[in-house]
């Protein structure tokens, strides 16, 4: 496709490239049309702005050198920017499991509500031909009204009848038979030529069901048996129903039906401030996730350099088994041996626990007790991360010039002091952007804390699950996925705080590469 | 002179029993899970060392039914087998991809000029500091959606999972474009006077001579994906979809602890990903301090 413009016009090749990009924009905005017709404008709108800007940039002279970045950035982009902005977006609404749609599914749920209708039924008859049933009526003699085919596996659902003057296919079931089929017929309602819905009332016989609410515009239900009303409240994202002619607080009634999204505004974030069951583990939580990161990188960056030193000292001989050895730990997918520390470590299982047993006749309570599941934590991170310091610090000790400590050497200076005096301030330098960079992984660590503990033991009082040992990218993460009552409004809150902290550290660690290299 | 030479050697000694236990402590766990997955039954036995080894893990592991010597035949309880082809599946096709769409975007980036060139690089050295964990409730919704369009693309299907990866662009390009930026530019001048294109130069010219960093970017990447949890764990659901990561989690269940099978498991599916990572390590920390010391 980058040749579009470099052939001579007229060239198969043009008009193939050409072809692929009509064809490509074709079919994005044929998805654009049903992405309007379905309500979502936004995503319709990102879309026609992508199609714009990349047939622009692949047909165009001038955006010739874009045509390299712009399918990057369209990656970055979708999978990264627009998260992002999706997430703060988020943070301001009341999006969780209990009100997980948008208003108009919640009025179509209410609407298609329907109930039985006393008085006027239909006697039925049900016809098998093969596995097939249909319920037949007879409104007159000699006319019947002759449903879809349904089979014994049917879904529940609504089939329309026509009607014809022929005697339906099939054989008439005897009334004994259609009692047997009576918990699969209650499932189908039958829809009639002139849109009266019918469903099973009795054993015998079909009456018509009724629509509950009907639209009475400007977002407000009215109930047809009662004339109640049910009436939107933005402010909690509920239907409330109210008598007719109600005029007075509405927040007294009673809420009916699924919740719907509503923007809230500060909400989620006046929770964490003020609600005691999130503010406490939120504060506890953050603490300790600046902790364990901070423990984190200081233990690997420890290990890390001695080990280094330690494999590029020329009189230990064999460092090349040495250094394969060493990194085994950075080789294993990490997934694999957390989730092997998790059994190692485990109470009563665990060969740790059994090991310990045998040489002191102790079995600490790794995953229940506070203390130790965040020691266990930041030994199992320090095990993970060390080889990947131990690999920055070779390729760093490497450019130091030998001549350095063969003059200390001379000198007479400890090993001691060749690390502190030549070492690390030689190498602290261009160290530090690293070791940021490892903060912030750290700082993010969620599948350590995932896969490891899940968070636990739990902090007694939390109005939403919260353990001990998470830190913040998991506690989001239970709050948003965990088993119990979804909250992505509350998450996504937590999120953006994550982000400011990220991006700070981001922007930070900027600063400290751009002033290195000047 | 002599006195020099025998602190030396002890000190050698020294440096040595030091390196020797600290190896021992760092193999424990692997070592451990060998012993464990040859040993009989889920739970421990009070031995560190298998007594009476059997294969009935490792039977499991590979998808075969497994009879102890009572007649009692044990079904493998998951299908460890499938999870590794979906994740190698998954991590291939995303590796390419990513592989192909960094390297088209880390030569602009080296080579080409254009507008806010600069500020995009900026950009991506900061988004890359944003791991998908912070918004996975956005790409849960967001592929929650793509899928009423694409289905293939919705979710609990592999190609969400796939795509959902391509997030991870912005450091494999700056790894290449610092690779690109140590060769030097004359044959490609000498290409574009011989009446080369840009896409010529790019493809006949650079690639050729970048293939060690492309081999080091589509094995970080390819591990990268291979291990990823987060994400797959949000978007997958049913049993046969899942990838190894999000699996392999079901074994250390509370209410069904099945650390045996978890060994054989484990052993399998993480022996040929270290052993293609030990295989590489080489380049591939050649790679990283480059990428990582250049930032």
């Amino acid at each position: 496709m980058a040749a579009a413009t470099e052939q001579p016009a007229g060239s198969p090749l043009k008009w193939l490239a050409w072809g692929t990009i009509a064809a490509i924009d074709l079919i994005l905005l044929y998805g654009v049309t049903l992405m309007y017709a379905q309500g979502e404008t936004a995503f319709a709108l990102v879309i026609v702005l992508l199609v714009c800007s990349g047939t622009w940039v692949f047909i165009s002279g001038r955006g010739y050198n874009y045509r390299y970045v712009y399918p990057a950035l369209l990656g970055v982009t979708t999978f990264i920017v627009f998260p992002l902005i999706y997430t703060i977006n988020v943070a301001f609404t009341n999006y969780s499991s209990n009100n997980l749609l948008p208003l108009e599914r919640v009025k179509e749920i209410l609407l298609s509500k329907t109930y039985r209708v006393e008085g006027e039924s239909y006697p039925f008859m049900v016809f098998q031909s093969k596995d097939q049933y249909r319920v037949v009526f007879t409104p007159t003699p000699k006319n019947y009204l002759v449903s879809e085919p349904f089979t014994e596996a049917a879904e529940p659902g609504l089939l329309p009848a026509k009607l014809q003057s022929d005697i339906p296919k099939g054989k008439e079931l005897a009334f004994r038979e259609t009692i047997k089929l009576r918990q699969l017929l209650k499932t189908q309602d039958i829809k009639l030529p002139s849109g009266l819905q019918l469903s099973m009332t009795s054993l015998r016989k079909f009456g018509p069901m009724l629509d509950i609410y009907r639209d009475t515009g400007s977002n407000i239900l009215e109930d047809v048996r009662n004339g109640n009303k049910l009436i939107p409240d933005f402010s909690v994202g509920h239907f409330r129903e109210v008598p007719p002619d109600y005029n007075g607080d509405l927040s007294q009634r009673e809420t009916v039906g699924p919740g719907f999204v509503v923007y809230s505004g500060w909400d989620n974030f006046t929770r964490v401030i003020t609600d005691p069951g999130i503010q406490g583990p939120f504060l506890q939580i953050f603490i300790w996730t600046i902790i364990f990161s901070l423990l984190s990188v200081v233990f690997t960056l420890i290990i890390g350099l001695l080990m280094a030193c330690l494999v590029q000292w020329e009189p230990l001989k064999g460092n090349g088994v040495y250094r394969l050895l060493l990194i085994l730990p950075y080789a294993v997918p990490a997934f694999i041996s957390i989730l092997i520390f998790r059994g190692l470590f485990n109470q009563n299982f665990g060969e740790i626990n059994t090991l310990l047993n045998m040489l002191f006749g102790v079995q600490p309570e790794w995953f229940s007790n506070e203390f130790l599941a965040k020691t266990m934590v930041v030994i199992v991170n320090t095990w993970l991360g060390y080889p990947y310091m131990m690999i920055l610090c070779i390729g760093l000790l490497k450019s130091i010039p030998g001549d350095l400590y063969e003059a200390s050497a001379i000198d007479g200076a400890t090993p001691w002091q060749n690390l502190t005096k030549i070492t690390v301030p030689l190498i602290i330098k261009p160290l530090i952007p690293l070791l940021i960079a490892s903060f912030a992984f750290n700082f993010n660590n969620l599948v350590l804390i995932a896969l490891l503990t899940g968070g636990g033991p739990n902090i007694i009082g939390a109005t939403v699950p919260a353990g001990a040992t998470d830190i913040l990218v998991s506690y989001t993460f239970r709050m948003a996925f965990g088993q119990y009552g979804q909250d992505y409004g509350l998450a996504s809150a937590i999120a953006t705080f994550i982000f400011l902290i990220v991006g700070t550290i981001a922007w930070v660690n900027l600063r400290v590469t751009k002033r290195m290299v000047e | 002179m002599m006195v020099q030479s025998r602190n030396l050697a002890s000190r050698v000694w020294t440096a040595r029993i030091f390196m020797i236990l600290f190896l021992c402590l760092i193999m424990f766990p692997f070592l451990m899970i060998i012993s464990v997955s040859f040993r009989s039954g889920n739970f421990a036995t009070g031995s560190l060392i298998p007594d009476t080894p059997s294969l009935e893990h490792w039977y499991l592991a590979f998808g075969l039914p497994w009879e102890d010597a009572d007649g009692i035949i044990t079904e493998p309880p998951f299908p460890v087998m499938l999870w590794l082809w979906n994740s190698i599946k998954v991590a291939f096709m995303s590796t390419c991809i990513i592989l192909l769409l960094s390297t088209t975007g880390a030569y602009a980036f080296a080579r080409l000029k254009f507008k806010f060139k600069e500020h995009m690089l900026t950009a991506m050295m900061i988004l890359q500091m944003f791991p998908a964990v912070l918004a996975l409730v956005a790409i849960y919704s967001l592929f929650d959606k793509l899928g009423n369009y694409v289905p293939w693309l919705g979710l609990d299907h592999l190609g969400a999972v796939t795509v959902a990866y391509l997030g991870g662009l912005a450091l494999h390009i700056w790894l290449i474009k610092g690779y690109f930026e140590t060769i030097d530019n004359s044959l490609e001048e000498a290409a574009f006077i011989d009446g080369a294109t840009p896409w010529q130069a790019f493809r006949y010219v650079l690639l050729p001579l970048s293939v060690p960093i492309l081999a080091v970017v589509f094995i970080l990447a390819f591990i990268g994906t291979v291990a990823e949890y987060p994400v797959a764990s949000v978007l997958l659901q049913s049993m046969d979809n899942l990838t190894l990561a999000v699996g392999s989690r079901q074994y250390l269940n509370p209410q069904n602890y099945l650390w045996g099978d978890f060994a054989a498991a484990a052993v399998l599916s993480g022996l040929p990903i270290s052993v293609i990572f030990l295989f590489c390590q080489r380049w591939i920390v050649g790679g990283l301090t480059a990428g990582g010391v250049k930032g």
